[in-house]
């Protein structure tokens, strides 16, 4: 059989990947930009004998998640920027219990209620643990319909493969635009969890929690828990490259804002500026290496983010001082394309990079 | 030689670190005690609370899940759904339950889950140190209350039976209490109710249990006992507060 492409919601299509990667139960509740993936599993989880249920309160979506995975489930949650502020405790718990989950957040702009407009404004709060405690997981931050599905269906992998919660950084835009996408087909393969609490049946009683009194104790298990991290941080940094190679001026962004940049990027080549994009897939563990790498060659580097400046940090830390990193900042519209090229040309001139000014002149006139 | 007494399967051999005269290590043994007399001890899901019980997982010889405050209904749901022939029960106490897990409880009696509550009610916060609960009397003395709970204050306790007794999806609820052997019998027969009503497949079901804390009431543990019958037991009153025409023939 031919696998067709498909056109879909953002949001419906993590919902049907995973469907496919097997996910067994879904916990949510409504919040808007992401209302259409509770709405799509509430329809479709009935047809393949799997569970959706609306909960109560974000809480609530998050402990059942805590629940069905220390059950031994494959299980997703899925929110927008005020419930995942919600869910942190949750988080926090899955992290210190080392619960394999999937948690969606389809970013809306903040602070407090904020707005239902797309934003990036939650980078801090994913990627530096937003709940208590010292903990890590996975952010996979996608960039199109296609990689929200592809990395849906990853997320379930890796989650079970490391025994951790995995989250997925999307936002409002690429949940609510269509594209088309060719969806995964067979689930990652199942692994055995002799942890879960299925019933003590010719074996010694489970037990999952995250209390640990002794001060000992409590000091060892964050060490056994920060070799698990160092071991992601390891093994799954991912992130995509765009006319890098010769590039003067390096742009990183990440999802939609990398969408635009890679625009801005060809219009900045007609007007002879070297400019390429460096996209974190993974913005923890973050590309910092790769970055470290680049900017031995590059003059400097913008970051374009929908936030008042997070990941700008990382990319800092990343060059640790070999060039300029500015920033091109919206908060929760999707930036032009044109007003990312304005900055470019001024990075340029001020950093003595190539430039075509003639062309400039031509595409003003 | 006869054996007449023994540990219940379904407790581990690990010494209890409740105070003396504290309910909870009664209140274990009976729901170990009815998990083994209905022969589910391995295909039983306990969730421990946050309070003096969080380390339930340690003495229950049955898989255990350590929620978070209050969250044990939710956690309890989660584990039902995916794995529903399974027998899941929380165990939580009147600030786990009563205060910050309110809306948990309530939501999951509710929908009818298929699981069982043990909701053991003292009147007071044990493991953080004898602060106000929603289940404290009025005029009850505690570290945050020092003046006595006041009506107009802090308002007045929460009967939580009655309350979740309202509910369609909560069939069997009951009040029972631990200060004496004869309500020890009392409380195991509803617990076994309870269990019985969600293995039958009936609906939620809830046992609470009144239980003492001589060590936060500043009493001893002969005290705790007639100080739980003469001012407890009159504003909490004992018996099946419900149950459901569904759940009659049982037992």
């Amino acid at each position: 059989m031919v696998r067709k492409k498909v056109l879909m919601k953002g949001n419906e299509a993590i919902g049907e990947a995973a469907i496919r990667a097997g996910c067994q139960a879904f916990f949510g509740y409504p919040i808007t930009p992401q209302s259409e993936l509770p709405e799509y599993l509430a329809r479709r989880m009935p047809e393949v004998d799997m569970i959706f249920l609306q909960a109560e309160s974000e809480l609530a979506a998050i402990s059942m998640v805590y629940g069905a995975a220390g059950a031994g489930a494959r299980v997703m949650t899925s929110s927008s920027s005020p419930g995942i502020s919600l869910k942190q405790e949750g988080i926090s718990m899955l992290a210190g219990a080392d619960l394999p989950a999937v948690i969606v957040n389809i970013m809306r702009g903040g602070p407090g209620i904020g707005g239902i407009q797309p934003s990036q404004a939650d980078y801090f709060q994913a990627t530096r643990g937003g709940g208590h405690g010292d903990y890590r997981h996975l952010v996979l931050a996608p960039a199109s319909i296609q990689e929200l599905a592809d990395l849906t269906w990853e997320a379930f992998a890796l989650a079970d493969q490391y025994r951790n919660p995995v989250l997925i950084l999307g936002d409002g835009m690429l949940g609510q635009m269509m594209e088309p996408v060719l969806l995964p087909e067979e689930p990652p393969p199942l692994v055995d969890k002799p942890w879960a609490t299925t019933g003590a049946k010719d074996r010694e009683h489970n037990e999952i929690y995250t209390l640990h009194m002794g001060m000992e104790d409590l000091e060892k298990h964050n060490q056994r828990l920060a070799k698990k991290w160092e071991q992601i941080a390891r093994e799954q940094v991912r992130y995509d490259k765009f006319m890098l190679d010769d590039a003067e001026i390096v742009i990183v962004a990440f999802g939609i804002a990398s969408r635009v940049a890679r625009r801005a990027i060809r219009m900045a080549r007609e007007v002879g500026i070297k400019a390429g994009l460096l996209r974190p897939i993974s913005l923890w563990p973050f590309p910092t290496a790769a970055i470290a790498e680049v900017a031995k060659q590059a003059r400097a580097f913008l970051v374009v983010e929908m936030n008042l400046g997070q990941m700008i940090e990382d990319v800092r830390l990343a060059t640790g001082g070999l060039v300029p990193v500015e920033l091109f900042s919206k908060i929760t519209i999707v930036p032009n394309p044109k007003e990312i090229l304005q900055s470019l040309c001024s990075l340029a001139r001020r950093t003595g990079c190539k430039i075509d000014e003639a062309a400039i002149k031509e595409e003003s006139a | 030689m006869k054996t007449v007494f023994s540990r219940p399967q379904a407790l581990t051999n690990k010494p209890l670190h409740y105070c003396p005269g504290c309910g909870h290590g009664i209140i274990h043994r009976l729901v170990a005690e009815v998990i083994d007399e209905l022969g589910i001890r391995e295909k039983t899901i306990g969730t421990c609370p946050v309070g003096c019980a969080v380390v339930a997982n340690e003495y229950f010889n049955v898989d255990m899940q350590q929620a978070a405050h209050g969250r044990s209904p939710a956690v309890a749901t989660g584990i039902k759904r995916v794995l529903p022939d399974r027998v899941v029960f929380t165990y939580q106490g009147d600030g786990d339950l009563a205060s910050i897990g309110m809306t948990e409880v309530v939501h999951a009696a509710a929908r009818g889950e298929l699981i069982t509550t043990i909701f053991v009610n003292n009147a007071i916060y044990g493991m953080t140190g004898g602060q106000m609960a929603p289940t404290s009397l009025l005029g009850q003395f505690t570290t945050t209350t020092p003046y006595g709970r006041k009506k107009e204050l802090q308002g007045s306790p929460i009967r939580v039976a009655e309350m979740l007794a309202t509910l369609e999806g909560a069939v069997y609820i009951a009040r029972m209490s631990v200060h004496n052997a004869t309500h020890v019998m009392r409380t195991k027969r509803a617990i076994k109710r309870a269990f019985e009503t969600q293995l039958e497949g009936k609906g939620y079901s809830l046992v609470e249990i009144l239980s003492t804390c001589p060590t936060n009431w500043g009493l001893s543990p002969v005290e705790a006992t007639k100080w739980l019958a003469d001012n407890m037991i009159p504003y909490y009153p004992l018996g099946e507060i419900k149950v459901a025409a569904a759940v009659e023939g049982i037992n």
